[in-house]
């Protein structure tokens, strides 16, 4: 890199171009401010009379939208249990990497098991609320943390499988990964809504939330698990070495050497698994569960309010914005900060 | 020889692997034998030579009702494959253009890119398409009140009508006259440069290889001109009569697929521009070269090579992500076999297989083409 930035002179072409998008900006940018702010009506509990946006729906709807059909008098439930995987992900970032490390199993593990017992109920001598009734921006985010916690696991397992000397293993593991990488999601969601009840024993039911938390738990997996393997590659190999030069067992070796280097490299990888799956979720209203954007959707066919498509996307829209460009930047800040 | 332990061990470690696996599958598939059978569904193939039964808005292969499901399954696939390969092209067109904007030294460009890149790729593909079906497309107005362009082409509610020839087969004939333009262009080109190397300077008619990708389509239309008649769509009723009309799920699916997709490969191309050095630049413009002329001839080729690796994985993530225009109605592979056929027949092994399959050759196919290209083109470099 050059010490002096030097400044590459703009075409013509340029120039007319950026004027041109200067008159378009402005002619967008202002009627949109005057729909959204200026001719918006945002008080009241009737349909909106006004030439603007009608943010009254989004108000009301504003519930639904978060939790979908979640008891309103259980609502502390989700809530507590959101807290608490905040809590619990932002103290992983906060204790030293070594304690990190041993805590994550923990929470991998107990985390997904406490969130579903909480919000279901019966384990803990509550109400039961069926996972029918879960919804809203609320399934998105437990979709995406319980499904990530259960992949986690399998696609470490499989990272090693693929780096593994034993030839069955090997061909395994890269059959699996490359399966579930060549294949879409709502394919995936899709077989393991039909083929998971087939495959299981005749009379065992399954819920439907879980299925497709198997589902997305075995296709990210493979994504993790290819992840998890490009650390493990930028591990030097005289760590290994030096470590068996210490007289460190295989396991040892890996587990107290390696693994922890490889996994650091790959936080903010990880970060943008997270922020793919959470888009990803979406998807769970091809087998009729409804998140963040279907309950907008279902809330766009009322026939009462009618025509407020626009803003229920906008708001559904704006909410994803907010969470996945926050943890970019999150991602990037981390990447900077090891390089 | 006595084998030692740890090869006994990784003998012994792999045998459990394939016994697990082996119980593991037996174990499902009886359990699948004794619900189908339990459901009164015979296993096998023989369900693709019924009739499928129910008709598909769009298709490019020929199909009625009376069609067999395996031709549901081809209508599908190729529609998947026509949405793809259109989007493709599309985004990355737009990408290129996006990644250009996000270059300039201006201010105004330099934002309009930031913009579009962080707004897109942050939001679900979903929603992308939810937005320009259901809130851009379908508030079109009804057909009496189309917006119309040269009293020639119509947008309305229903979809985009256009003019288009009586005969197909005239349509073809000109992409033909194309793809036979450009292939005879990229030869002749290929002679011209090997004939620079002998003369110091392209010989008189390298122009040639670029005019004729243009010639042929043109004299193809000029030829076509007095045998194919041009339908114009016209208002007939509450409808339009004459032409072509593009439906708007297909629109729709076009449009978030590649707005979509053109933001991940405006960043990649941004990435490898960035990764060619700066001095390459002042060097060239040093020796003369037009900004354009820095960018296609010095800066592109060497970031080139950043470029076409991850590029493909996007175009893989397109090809996958194109399933989601199930959503809109779209008939593409999932919403028609795995979907509507599924529903019909029952045959659920079956026809997951079958879809699962074609994803696979596809991504696998298309990784493989690439891998070969670019093969070839590190054999250039090193020449």
């Amino acid at each position: 890199m050059s010490a002096v930035k030097v400044k590459r002179i703009a075409s013509g072409w340029e120039k007319v171009l950026n004027v041109v998008l200067l008159i378009g900006i402005a002619a967008l940018v202002i009627p949109f401010v005057k729909w959204a702010i200026i001719d918006a009506q945002f008080a009241g509990t009737e349909r909106c009379t006004n030439s603007g946006a009608c943010w009254v729906f989004i108000k009301l709807r504003l519930q639904s939208f978060m939790f979908g059909f979640y008891e309103t008098a259980e609502l502390w439930r989700p809530i507590l249990v959101l807290l608490l995987w905040a809590v619990s992900i932002v103290s992983l970032f906060k204790v030293s990497y070594g304690r990190a490390l041993r805590v994550l199993p923990f929470i991998l593990l107990g985390m997904p098991l406490f969130s579903w017992g909480l919000l279901d109920g019966r384990w803990f001598g509550l109400s039961h609320v069926e996972t029918t009734r879960w919804g809203g921006l609320m399934l998105s985010l437990m979709i995406t943390l319980m499904g990530l916690s259960f992949a986690f696991p399998i696609g470490l397992l499989l990272a090693l499988g693929r780096m593994s000397k034993l030839p069955l293993i090997k061909a395994g593991s890269i059959a699996f990964i490359e399966l579930w990488r060549g294949v879409p999601l709502i394919t995936v969601l899709f077989m393991s809504s039909v083929m998971l009840p087939l495959i299981l024993p005749p009379g065992s039911e399954v819920d439907k939330l879980f299925r497709v938390l198997v589902g997305v738990a075995l296709f990210t997996s493979a994504y993790l698990a290819e992840v998890i393997r490009a650390g493990l590659r930028g591990v030097p190999s005289g760590q290994a070495e030096a470590a068996m030069a210490l007289g460190l067992s295989g396991p040892q070796r890996l587990f107290l050497v390696v693994l922890p280097q490889a996994l650091r490299s790959v936080i903010p990888s990880l970060v943008n698994s997270f922020i793919s799956l959470f888009k990803d979720t979406s998807l769970v209203i091809i087998v009729g569960m409804f998140d963040l954007l279907g309950m907008v959707q279902q809330a766009n066919t009322d026939s009462y309010w009618l025509g407020y498509a626009t803003e229920g996307y906008l708001f559904a829209g704006l909410v994803f914005w907010v969470i996945c460009f926050a943890l970019s930047r999150f991602s990037l800040k981390l990447e900077k900060a090891h390089a | 020889m006595a084998k030692s332990p740890s090869r006994v061990r990784d003998i012994f470690i792999q045998a459990l692997f394939f016994a697990g696996l082996v119980a593991f599958l037996s174990f499902a598939a009886h359990n699948v034998s004794t619900q189908l059978a339990a459901r009164g569904i015979s296993s096998g193939f023989d369900f693709l030579s019924h009739q499928a039964g129910f008709g598909i808005a769009f298709h490019l292969l020929p199909y009625s009702e009376t069609s067999t499901v395996f031709q549901v399954f081809l209508v599908g696939a190729v529609n998947t494959l026509f949405i793809s390969v259109v989007s493709i092209v599309l985004a990355s067109v737009i990408g290129l253009i996006i990644a250009l904007f996000r270059l300039s030294p201006l201010p105004v460009l330099r934002a309009v890119g930031t913009f579009y890149v962080e707004t897109l790729r942050n939001v679900p593909l979903l929603l992308q398409f939810f937005v320009w079906y259901f809130a851009v497309l379908r508030q079109l107005p009804m057909p009496l009140e189309s917006y119309s362009l040269w009293g020639r082409v119509f947008l309305n509610i229903r979809g985009l009508y256009i003019p288009f020839p009586d005969d197909v087969s005239a349509v073809w004939i000109v992409i033909g006259s194309l793809v036979l333009g450009l292939t005879a262009g990229h030869f002749l080109n290929q002679y011209a440069v090997s004939r620079r190397r002998a003369l110091g300077r392209f010989p008189a008619w390298h122009f040639l290889s670029y005019a004729l990708p243009i010639v042929f389509p043109l004299v193809a239309v000029l030829l076509l001109r007095t045998r194919v008649e041009f339908l114009v769509p016209f208002l007939e009723g509450f409808n339009f009569s004459g032409g072509a009309q593009i439906v708007p799920e297909f629109i729709a699916a076009i449009l978030a697929l590649s707005l979509y997709t053109a933001s991940f490969i405006a960043e990649i191309i941004r990435g490898a521009i960035g990764a060619v050095s700066r001095n390459q630049t002042e060097a060239a413009l040093a020796l003369g070269l037009t900004p354009a002329q820095v960018l296609s001839r010095i800066i592109f080729p060497q970031a080139l090579g950043h470029i076409i690796p991850p590029l493909t994985s996007q175009y893989l993530n397109l090809i996958k992500n194109s399933s989601l225009a199930a959503a809109i109605a779209f008939p593409e592979l999932v919403l028609v076999f795995a979907g509507t056929s599924l529903n019909v027949s029952g045959q659920a092994v079956e026809i997951m297989t079958m879809t699962l399959g074609f994803y696979l050759v596809v991504s696998l196919s298309v990784s493989a083409l690439i891998n070969l290209y670019q093969a070839r083109a590190l054999r250039y470099e090193r020449r």
